[in-house]
């Protein structure tokens, strides 16, 4: 286990963290990260961590899950994006520097990035 | 893969995608007597003998979506090729544990590589789980039990941005530690 001073920071993280635990919980974006052998060879780790750091920057909820392989291999790395209400799309290729368009035009304005994106899966209602 | 740290990855999925909720993962780097050894141990379903004889053809799979499946194979191809092997050992209804072994200084042995990323991307799998690490370099030692860190939490989920980047530095740094510089 870590040292006693990191778990000290850890008790720290927590304590900040439930504060702002329920605004969190209830975020409607959920990113999902394609993660079978045939994504992490083409490099879906890197396409994970880009988003990631890439939400944190900008400041942005939205939860980050990674699934195994639907099956469109050549595709990957595959990234989904689901939003309350609006259809699911499938960004397919994708790499780390296109991270930062794809959050800007589809999270923050609203706009698909049509020339990546894949497939449209419609709402469920 | 040009990590063996994305096999590992692979690896920890597939436990995942069967139910695993506790894995332990062991990494040991015996320098002296130039040994690499991974070691996975799970608590999923596991597979019937039939099938874990099967399991390291490409072209067996669990899956539906394709009729391949290249993960375990591949693992396999990279410790043999490095004077290694991977065995598989596997009991329905109690886990699955998958052994490889390296030759350290092999010229074809991919680097260890971003280990904090790969163990980082398996927390944030849908299906909670959690992971005991050890990796030693001769040694040196390096431990992480998420269930503890869970434990600490409560309620604060470990994909909260804080507590990843908490995660993160103390896989970094600690895993850092293990070699001086300029050894990989």
């Amino acid at each position: 286990m870590p040292k006693l001073k990191t778990l000290d920071d850890l008790k720290k993280v927590r304590e900040n963290a439930e504060k702002d635990l329920k605004v969190r919980l209830e975020t409607g974006t959920r990113i999902i990260v394609g993660m079978g052998t045939c994504g992490i060879a083409a490099g879906a780790r890197e396409t994970m961590h880009a988003i990631l750091e890439e939400l944190q920057k900008r400041e942005i909820e939205a939860h980050v899950s990674t699934v195994g392989c639907i099956g469109m291999c050549v595709r990957e790395p595959l990234v989904d994006i689901e939003q309350a209400g609006k259809p699911r799309i499938t960004y397919g290729n994708v790499k780390p520097d296109m991270i930062p368009r794809i959050i800007e035009e589809h999270l923050i304005k609203g706009n698909v990035v049509e020339e990546w994106a894949i497939g449209r899966l419609a709402t469920r209602e | 893969m040009r990590e063996l740290s994305l096999h590992v990855l692979d690896a920890l999925e597939n436990s995942v995608e069967a139910g695993a909720t506790s894995i332990e993962l062991v990494i040991e780097e015996r320098l002296k007597a130039d040994t690499l050894e991974i070691v996975i141990r799970d608590n999923g379903r596991g597979m019937s003998p039939e099938f874990v004889r099967q399991v390291l053809n490409p072209f067996v799979t669990t899956r539906k979506t394709r009729h391949v499946g290249l993960g375990l194979p591949l693992f396999a191809a990279a410790a043999r090729r490095c004077n290694g092997d991977l065995r598989v050992e596997s009991e329905a209804g109690v886990g699955t544990t998958i052994s490889a072994t390296f030759q350290h200084s092999h010229i074809d042995r991919a680097p260890v590589g971003d280990m904090a990323g790969s163990v980082m991307a398996i927390l944030l799998s849908d299906r909670p789980v959690d992971i005991r690490y050890r990796h030693t370099v001769d040694d040196r030692q390096f431990e992480l039990d998420t269930a503890e860190v869970r434990k600490e939490l409560g309620t604060v989920p470990l994909s909260h941005p804080d507590v990843r980047g908490w995660l993160q530095s103390v896989l970094t740094e600690g895993l850092a530690d293990l070699r001086p510089p300029g050894l990989l």
